[in-house]
């Protein structure tokens, strides 16, 4: 696992992403396939699940290491990093081992998950004896489920594609869907022989870039199609040879999940891949994201809460038609064929999203100010001759979202962050104004730049109040125009509302705490158009 | 250690002696530990300091700063309480403050180190009943690999970019860790550039006495084609474009011992991280502490909290002793 270890701390120290992809394409020329395809695998985000509940492995880390509970969580606190903090913490090894990584994986990982706990603990101290500090930290990665290093699914593929010749489009295709970490599966990635067989792997999702501009300057409004933003899960339907297959963003398959969306998907034609938004679905229109939430977490559903929440399918774009892919034809063109693919299926749980039917910007702008009381969060601007193309690109497709709601905030609580900014005060709470008292609403965690996250941890530092373990309450003092995307109704909540994506807008230096905004303020957004 | 030592808005004063310890504000008579900017501050009256220290507060405080300068151990009486500065191992000149009244001792610690460093007399462990230790890095988490690792692990990275054609810049506070880091450097290895910050502090350790390999301020520079090969040393302060902009093609490192911490290191943007610290790491700490033999522990800067507490666990009277916001070291400060 040395090789592997190497290439993480080599793609953690620099941001360079040249440098990135050069140390990738050395360790993939170098490394055995069984190896590589395991670092494929957990490079493009297929980390493994957690195998030790979080408590457990702090506890025998600790023990290890011969420090109380109280200091290992300081020390926690401080690195923002628990596979980290057990790298630094725990004694040296007394027999360091260069296992290959997929023998780490398969015989050592992935059975961990089936043995009971003692023998798991004991299993994991064995691991940490035969492991260098470097090793231990990704194995610890693995173990914790926390595996992240800093480059993209793009970049795993640029570079496989720099050391093989192979098409990146290709190799990015390959790569969709359920495949078996086996040396096998690397030589076909890389395989010259385009004859695919797998009947359930997904294309590779065409993402939007934020408008950044006015629609109107994107030119004739008839170049462009409009579609309705749904809040869901973008996903893609596949049938093929006589079976059904649901994926989500994420490529999880979700068939079990969405049995509504199956049963509907069974009457397309083979050879049909749809790509659109699993949403829930009642009386012809969405419910809020939260009830889809409700359904997200489970294996099976029951009776009931298929009836409380059944979802549909709203297709966006077609991708496959009669088994041949229709990626490179138009926007205009696809969504010709997606109406015929759909038309005999109407009435049922997939539909076509709707193209919104306005002619000119205005009244598209129109028609966006409603975004909100649709339930929908704005717009996706498509240009009609667009390519249906692999990864997030700029130009052809937009997402133009409402502007989200904003109330001035007041920090009371903080914490420390993790990552990037372990140490510093970067994890906060808000609150707003009642009467004479101030009422937490959300917690915010991104927004500052990296001048005012110092300033502010500066701030922290100096007017703390009261400590809660690694919490500080700190003076009142500081006004953040706090934005987020919906807002609900909340009984769990001390303040009696619930907002999603919290994030810090601005720093209100102008504003003192008198002039924050009130409980009642934030209460009335509940009802805001 | 309320007796020999309090805190003060202004920092830790011992009012039997009438002095401040690294005072944060202006006072009649200060005893400075060592030269860093969060210890010695211009606007007293008058400083004491060991001689070894001398010239480079001098160079700090400025020609009009009254300084005077006593040998390491030397014994100074003030009022009825004796005076005497040990050495501390943090950087050239750094001491601990060792006062004593009827036969009870306090020791301050100052910024200490247990660590080897050629540039300076090594920390000389003293007994006493109370000790006021610093705690910059009082987490089991901090713990330094040998300065002979390091220093491999930076010449490999240099050799590494000389390969690549690209300049090495390390950030190297410019009192105390540059000069340490110059002394483990191979002159053999590649020509070695320095920021005015580092080489006005180089000048006053050579005449010392201490042998730094050649050094070339960049500002100098005629041959820029040296670059290409050159190592650089500046402080943290000059990673800002305009200076930069000098190297086009580089490679960055710091050398500091929250570099011991992944998080530092990316918040810094920085291509490696070497850990490399004048302060004592967790086993230096304790072990120093436990050197002193002291009834009672003061702990300041850094982590005084944890230590505190781990401290008490183990049955030793241990407290934080509070500074003010002025009086304490920001995380990542000049001299970690």
């Amino acid at each position: 696992m040395n090789a592997f270890a190497d290439l993480y701390r080599r793609l953690d120290e620099t941001t360079s992403t040249n440098r990135k992809i050069a140390a990738m394409a050395e360790y993939f020329e170098r490394t055995p396939a069984a190896d590589a395809i395991w670092a494929v695998r957990f490079l493009i985000g297929r980390k493994p699940r957690q195998v030790v509940p979080t408590r457990k492995l702090m506890a025998w880390a600790g023990e290890h290491a011969g420090i109380s509970e109280w200091l290992f969580e300081a020390s926690y606190d401080v690195v923002g990093d628990l596979a980290e903090t057990i790298t630094l913490l725990i004694p040296p090894p007394t027999r360091v081992s260069d296992r290959p990584l997929h023998v780490w994986v398969t015989q050592d990982l992935l059975p961990l998950r089936e043995i009971d706990i003692e023998d798991r603990r004991r299993q994991i101290l064995a691991a940490w004896d035969r492991m260098d500090a470097p090793q231990r930290f990704v194995w610890n990665k693995l173990i914790t489920g926390g595996f992240r290093v800093g480059v993209s699914r793009r970049l795993v593929v640029r570079a496989l594609a720099r050391m093989s010749g192979i098409d990146a489009a290709v190799i990015t295709h390959r790569l969709m869907g359920e495949w078996p970490a086996t040396a096998d599966t690397f030589q076909r990635l890389l395989s010259t022989d385009t004859s695919d067989a797998d009947i359930s792997r997904p294309y590779p999702f065409y993402l939007a870039h934020a408008l950044d501009g006015a629609p109107e300057d994107l030119g004739p409004p008839k170049d462009w199609q409009v579609e309705w933003k749904w809040d869901g899960i973008r996903g893609q339907v596949i049938r093929r040879r006589g079976q059904t297959f649901i994926w989500s963003r994420g490529e999880e398959l979700v068939t079990d999940k969405y049995p509504e969306l199956a049963t509907a998907a069974a009457e397309l034609p083979d050879g049909t891949v749809l790509d659109g938004e699993i949403l829930p679905w009642k009386e012809d229109q969405p419910l809020p994201f939260g009830e889809l939430q409700r359904r997200i977490g489970r294996k099976r559903v029951g009776k009931k809460l298929l009836a409380e929440v059944p979802v549909s399918f709203l297709a966006y774009d077609l991708l496959e038609f009669d088994g041949r892919d229709q990626r490179s034809a138009t926007l205009a063109r696809r969504r010709k064929t997606l109406a015929r693919v759909l038309a005999p299926l109407a009435g049922s749980r997939l539909m076509a999203s709707p193209v919104v039917a306005a002619p000119d910007w205005e009244a598209r702008r129109h028609l966006h100010g409603e975004s909100r009381r649709r339930g929908v969060e704005g717009f996706m601007l498509k240009r009609c001759d667009s390519v249906y193309g692999v990864g997030r690109r700029r130009g052809d497709w937009w997402k133009w979202k409402i502007d989200p709601l904003t109330v001035d905030a007041v920090l009371i609580y903080a914490q420390r962050g993790h990552g990037r900014r372990a140490g510093l005060y970067t994890d906060y709470t808000f609150a707003v104004r009642q009467d004479d008292e101030l009422v937490p609403f959300a917690k915010a965690y991104s927004g500052l730049s990296d001048a005012e996250i110092r300033e502010v941890d500066r701030f922290i530092q100096r007017n703390t109040r009261e400590r809660f373990g690694p919490v500080r309450s700190v003076r009142p003092e500081l006004v953040f125009e706090i934005a987020f995307e919906g807002i609900r109704a909340s009984k769990r909540h001390k303040s009696g509302v619930a907002v999603r994506f919290p994030r810090i807008l601005r720093w209100r230096r102008d504003k003192t705490v008198a002039a924050a905004d009130t409980l009642a303020t934030l209460k009335g957004l509940l009802t805001a158009p | 250690m309320k007796t020999l030592v309090q805190t003060t808005p202004s920092g830790l004063y011992c009012a039997a002696g009438d002095f401040y310890i690294d005072p944060a504000r202006p006072v009649k008579r200060a005893v400075i530990t060592h030269a860093h900017a969060d210890h010695a501050r211009s606007g007293c009256q008058s400083y004491l300091c060991a001689r070894e220290g001398q010239s480079v507060l001098q160079t700090r405080l400025g020609a009009e700063a009254r300084i005077e300068g006593r040998s390491y151990g030397e014994t100074i009486h003030l009022n009825g309480v004796s005076l005497s500065l040990h050495p501390a191992g943090h950087i050239r000149g750094s001491a601990q403050v060792r006062i004593e009244q009827g036969g009870h001792v306090a020791v301050v610690s100052g910024d200490y180190k247990t660590d080897p460093d050629p540039t300076c007399t090594p920390l000389e462990p003293l007994r006493c009943h109370t000790f006021i230790s610093e705690s910059t890095f009082g987490l089991p988490i901090f713990k330094w690999p040998s300065t002979d690792a390091v220093m491999a692990a930076i010449h490999a990275w240099w050799r590494e970019n000389r390969e690549q054609g690209l300049t090495s810049i390390l950030f190297a506070y410019a009192l105390g860790k540059a000069q340490r880091i110059l002394v483990g450097l191979d002159p053999a290895a590649g020509p070695i550039l320095t920021h005015g910050a580092v080489e006005k502090i180089n000048r006053i350790y050579r005449r010392e006495g201490i042998a730094l390999p050649d050094t070339r301020y960049v500002g100098e520079l005629e041959d820029r084609s040296l670059l290409r090969e050159a190592l650089v040393i500046a402080p943290p302060s000059a990673d800002h474009p305009a200076w930069m902009r000098r190297f086009p093609k580089r490679s960055r490192a710091f050398a500091s011992g929250w570099m011991r911490i992944r998080g530092h290191r990316r918040r810094r943007s920085v291509d490696r991280g070497f850990v490399i610290s004048d302060h004592s790491d967790w086993n230096g700490l304790t072990a120093t502490i436990a050197c002193t033999g002291a009834e009672t522990i003061g702990l300041t800067h850094g982590y005084a909290v944890e230590m505190a507490r781990w401290l008490q666990e183990k049955g030793q009277a241990a407290e934080v002793i509070e500074m003010t916001a002025a009086a304490e070291t920001p995380v990542d400060g000049e001299d970690a």
